[in-house]
């Protein structure tokens, strides 16, 4: 007991000097529990956010959106495997992970079980979606733990387009006719909440976030992020000329943070729950296109031995 | 390659200069196991204080693209400039993207 108490001493005082743990490290088992699931969690949210933006892929306004948006969704699946590899490094199996995915055991993030409904949904997760996820994604590059760091830069850096384009698909539609303006508006009200729903619960409400603090697995709270977000994307709303939908949004001077209203929580905790617009939609969709690739996997493995016999005999 | 089996195999060496930062591929060293061959490592690639980990690889499990395929490969990223956050316009005084 002494002992593990003075690991965990040596471990804290490595975190407290600013240094990154890396796989062989010895770490406290709530560490590494705690970083498999925000790291698969992490890894499933790329996953299945392919999922809503697919839909628009065959529906694209023009190619060039339509080679944007597949290369933006090639990039989320990329993300993916950075992410499952990260997992991996933490000693549990990439089919253990994608199995807890698939029988539903394992969360991702909520935003995907909404629906894309129009060509501006597509504007509005690339700005506010990423938006928000880059803002945790940022932070998540000081993280404490190697490989989840390291892998979060390589994100970052693709990522940085993934948020203008979707800007751009926002201002081009806020400049068009009335109609395209009000679709743009529309999709604006629709995922405004929602993304500021992604930073998580408040802190008051966030029980494990004071030790991923004391761990430096999180580097600012649930709260400073969505304030950062709001402040710099309420701007951005009004360069466009669109309105944010929160009649209690009111700029502070003496702050100089925006006030704004309340996030509906039951709304949050019933689409955790599994009750969102598209939980069972997505889901049947992650089983259906791994029941469907079963036979691509095991052709593979059978090709390989084929192979290596082959090789094999003419040695 | 020789075939002499009394000859040590080939060890790819990959270094992590700070911890936090990617093992970077430096080279390699012959060794007749990987802990000699980590030994060898330290003695031929850290000797002024570059790495905190080395990795050794078998250079025999290290399957690499070719040279010729390179075109094949790499040309179909030339055309893709949207990947890049430069290729889109931002509305003027739009700030933090």
């Amino acid at each position: 007991m002494t002992q593990v108490k003075n690991l965990e001493d040596l471990f804290q005082a490595k975190i407290d000097a600013d240094l990154k743990i890396e796989p062989k490290d010895w770490m406290p088992e709530k560490y590494r529990k705690t970083l498999v699931r925000q790291i698969s969690q992490h890894a499933h949210s790329e996953v299945v956010g392919m999922l809503p933006e697919g839909n628009w892929i065959t529906r694209a306004p023009n190619l060039r959106r339509k080679a944007i948006l597949l290369a933006k969704v090639q990039d989320e699946a990329g993300h993916g495997l950075y992410l499952y590899s990260a997992c991996e490094t933490l000693g549990v199996s990439r089919e253990q992970t994608i199995d807890d995915l698939l029988s539903g055991k394992a969360k991702y993030s909520s935003i995907f079980n909404y629906p894309t409904l129009t060509w501006a949904d597509i504007g509005a997760i690339g700005w506010l979606v990423d938006g928000a996820a880059i803002m945790n994604q940022v932070m998540l590059c000081r993280t404490s733990y190697g490989p989840y760091a390291r892998a979060m830069v390589r994100i970052c850096k693709e990522e940085s387009f993934h948020q203008r384009q979707g800007y751009e698909i926002m201002a081009v539609l806020a400049k068009g006719t009335p109609e395209q303006k009000e679709m743009a508006q529309d999709a604006l009200n629709r995922w405004w909440w929602p993304s500021l729903m992604m930073f998580g619960p408040t802190d008051a409400n966030s029980p494990h976030s004071a030790e991923s603090m004391r761990w430096k697995i999180k580097r600012q709270s649930n709260d400073e992020l969505r304030q950062t977000f709001i402040d710099r994307t309420v701007q951005q709303a009004e360069v466009i000329g669109l309105s944010i939908p929160d009649p209690k949004l009111k700029w502070n001077e003496s702050t100089q943070h925006y006030e704004w209203g309340e996030i509906d929580w039951s709304e949050f905790n019933n689409v955790v729950a599994g009750n969102g617009p598209c939980n069972k939609e997505r889901l049947a969709a992650r089983n259906k296109a791994h029941a469907d690739g079963a036979w691509v996997r095991e052709a593979a493995i059978a090709h390989a031995k084929k192979k290596a016999r082959k090789e094999m005999m003419a040695a | 390659m020789a075939s002499n089996e009394n000859n040590w195999p080939l060890w790819e060496i990959f270094i992590q200069s700070k911890r936090g930062l990617e093992h970077k591929h430096v080279g390699s060293v012959h060794a007749a196991d990987a802990q000699m061959a980590i030994e060898n490592a330290r003695d031929v690639y850290t000797r002024r204080q570059e790495g905190q980990s080395i990795w050794v690889v078998p250079a025999a499990a290290i399957s690499a693209s070719q040279p010729e395929d390179a075109a094949m490969l790499f040309d179909p990223a030339d055309d893709k400039t949207y990947r890049h956050p430069t290729f889109y316009t931002m509305p003027e005084g739009a700030k933090y993207i």
